[in-house]
């Protein structure tokens, strides 16, 4: 039983990991190829069954002018678009959710659940529905096909994520331990900043993962709010597809919009091992 | 320059949690606040700590209105019944803290955490996280950030609760020893605990607390021997004083069909219904006593508590031995009617074997 147990477990991640890890290995092998490698016949490893190039690659630092695909504006814009977003939703949401797991606020049936609610609802719906209004406010104020008004929507889209993973963090965070910072002298603010802060780092990493990761990878919004100003990486990639781009440029290109988000991955991995903070609050 | 309460009442929902308390706290004295979980000590504490407005009453210290100052400025210190101290930051760090905050000298903080690190016994552990400590070394942690400050009012709201039997018993020692030498004069400790034993044993003031009402005030030798009324004689007693519905008349006390010669301080009591009050430890095995059915029995270190009964009432029984006994089995016991309190049917307390009573 315990035998049959342990081979259907090692099967399973055996068969998981192949079916993650192939496509990647795939776009890898892919992208330094040339044509040749690519049309005779069928050939994965390189220098075996094909001679590598940096062509794939090249292209992609190269003006479209010279036959590049133009990928290192949408990329800048994407960390831009992503980097701020991200940050100013961190802060406000930690702020938000702060307020909400210590203070009780009323206004008419309103209580502090629904508020939280509020924030989660907006997640909630599909994004098609957001689009229209998005499209229309973006369009009133005069930011559509703007980095600025990606930005404004991505906030949106990313501080209840932000204020859903905090509100959650700060629950568990004992209320004594804000009391103890008055008792000890801390104003209000200063408790919040010199102790409950630091105290919620492993949180404020994972709200930051889950932004960045949500707001790099978003193709919808950034799809319908631009068109000609302002382009976003994964709108450019998927693009490419649908050109003459040949497969090693468009494979390179993948592979250098998943980069950010492996290194984000293996920091916090690293970061989050460390120790979690629910044993030291006890 | 006392710490006075008057008349505090807070009602943050449908029941009170503090009703109409009023105190006066003087330098220099320990006062320990007795009461069952949710009686109010927490948050008296805190109403004094200044985490809590009440709704009603006031709060004055050396002649200043308290409630108005808040909290940061109070400069009190707690120690709560869980352990905190700030997890982000080593022993010494966690100690100088509130010295830091109050922007003193860095040669009279180190001075003042030194100090407060030997009281605890906790040199050496300067630079150790707090997550690698146990629970009694947090506490301690904690207890020594709140000496360290210096803080005219200490409150300690059941440090000891949290902790295993016998790392209680050895805090307990030590706060005794911390509570006679490591503090001033200047300060006033107030110390919350559901553990009449600790009451005793700290023999401070006592205020006994119940559902948020003072129901006795009193050093704690007196609340031992005249509780005034059946609720504090039960709060103030583990286990709980045996209560016994009976009569007395000319001649004797009855309960449950047993008869008792009347004891001489019973001797000019009015001959009516009373509520008669036994403590557990009183009563005795004794072959030509009086039968009771064993309803339960629990061997707890040096002790055996029976639960027994006999008609309509149900009494606990203390064995200061050992002894093995089955569940409906039947044994006599005798009751030192030399040892009787009297309350009467409306619980107040007539007469004690320490000769107090309540008018």
């Amino acid at each position: 039983m315990s035998k049959l147990y342990t081979f259907l477990k090692y099967f399973f991640i055996t068969f998981w990991t192949v079916f993650v890890v192939a496509p990647f290995l795939w776009a890898v092998s892919t992208s330094f190829k040339d044509f040749q490698s690519v049309n005779s016949k069928v050939t994965y490893i390189p220098w075996l069954d094909f001679e590598p190039t940096l062509e794939g690659w090249r292209v992609l630092i190269k003006s479209p002018a010279k036959g590049g695909v133009d990928i290192v504006e949408p990329y800048f814009n994407s960390i831009f678009v992503t980097c701020t977003a991200s940050l100013i939703s961190i802060v406000l949401g930690t702020l938000a959710a702060y307020a909400l797991s210590r203070f009780t606020f009323k206004a008419g049936f309103v209580r502090n659940n629904d508020i939280t609610f509020f924030f989660i609802s907006q997640r909630i719906m599909p994004p098609i529905v957001l689009s229209i209004p998005f499209f229309i406010f973006l369009s009133t104020i005069g930011l559509l096909d703007s980095l600025l008004g990606l930005v404004v929507v991505y906030i949106v889209l990313l501080m209840p994520i932000a204020v859903w993973i905090m509100v959650d963090f700060f629950n568990r965070v004992p209320k004594e331990l804000d009391e103890t910072a008055l008792i000890d002298g801390c104003n209000p603010y200063q408790a919040f900043y010199k102790v409950v802060l630091p105290n919620s780092i492993p949180g404020l990493i994972v709200a930051g993962m889950f932004c960045i990761i949500f707001g790099w990878i978003d193709f919808f919004f950034a799809f319908i709010l631009t068109f000609t100003e302002v382009q976003l990486l994964p709108v450019k990639v998927v693009a490419l597809n649908s050109s003459i781009t040949p497969w090693w440029s468009l494979s390179a290109s993948a592979l250098v919009s998943v980069a950010p988000l492996i290194i984000v991955a293996f920091i916090v991995e690293r970061y989050l091992s460390k120790g979690n903070l629910s044993g030291a609050l006890k | 320059m006392n710490l006075i309460g008057e008349k505090i009442s807070y009602k943050p929902d449908e029941q009170f949690h503090l009703n109409d308390v009023s105190f006066n706290f003087k330098k220099g004295n320990l006062y320990t606040i007795l009461g069952r979980t949710l009686s109010g000590k927490t948050t008296l504490l805190k109403t004094i700590a200044g985490l809590l407005n009440p709704d009603q009453g006031s709060i004055s210290f050396e002649e200043k209105d308290f409630i108005k100052i808040p909290v940061w400025e109070r400069n009190v210190a707690m120690v709560y019944q869980q352990f905190i101290n700030y997890p982000h930051l080593n022993v010494y760090e966690n100690i100088t803290f509130p010295l830091e905050q109050r922007k003193l000298s860095p040669e009279q903080i180190k001075k003042d955490v030194d100090e407060a690190l030997k009281t605890v016994g906790l040199v050496g552990f300067e630079n150790r996280k707090i997550q690698e400590l146990s629970g009694g070394q947090q506490q301690r942690v904690a207890l020594a950030r709140s000496l360290a400050k210096k803080a005219k009012i200490l409150l300690l709201d059941e440090p000891l609760v949290n902790l295993d039997y016998k790392l209680r018993e050895q805090l307990r020692e030590e706060f005794k020893r911390i509570f006679s030498e490591g503090l001033s004069q200047d300060t006033i400790l107030i110390y919350s605990t559901t553990d009449p034993q600790e009451v005793m044993e700290l023999n401070g003031e006592v205020i006994v607390l119940d559902e948020g009402r003072v129901l006795q005030k009193g050093p704690a030798k007196e609340i031992f021997e005249n509780p005034s009324n059946l609720k504090v004689a039960e709060i103030s007693n583990d286990p709980p004083m045996n209560v016994l519905k009976g009569s007395k008349n000319s001649k004797n006390l009855n309960f449950e069909n047993i008869s008792l010669e009347i004891p001489n301080h019973f001797k000019n009591l009015d001959d009516k219904d009373y509520n008669f009050g036994i403590r557990a430890s009183e009563i005795k095995l004794d072959e030509n006593g009086e039968e009771f059915e064993i309803e339960l029995a629990e061997i707890s270190g040096s002790e055996t508590l029976l639960h027994l009964k006999r008609g309509n009432s149900k009494i606990i029984a203390l064995i200061e031995e050992v002894m093995n006994f089955k569940i409906h089995e039947k044994v006599k016991i005798n009751f030192n009617a030399n040892k009787f309190y009297a309350f009467g049917e409306d619980e107040k307390l007539v007469s004690s074997p320490y000769g107090g009573t309540n008018g």
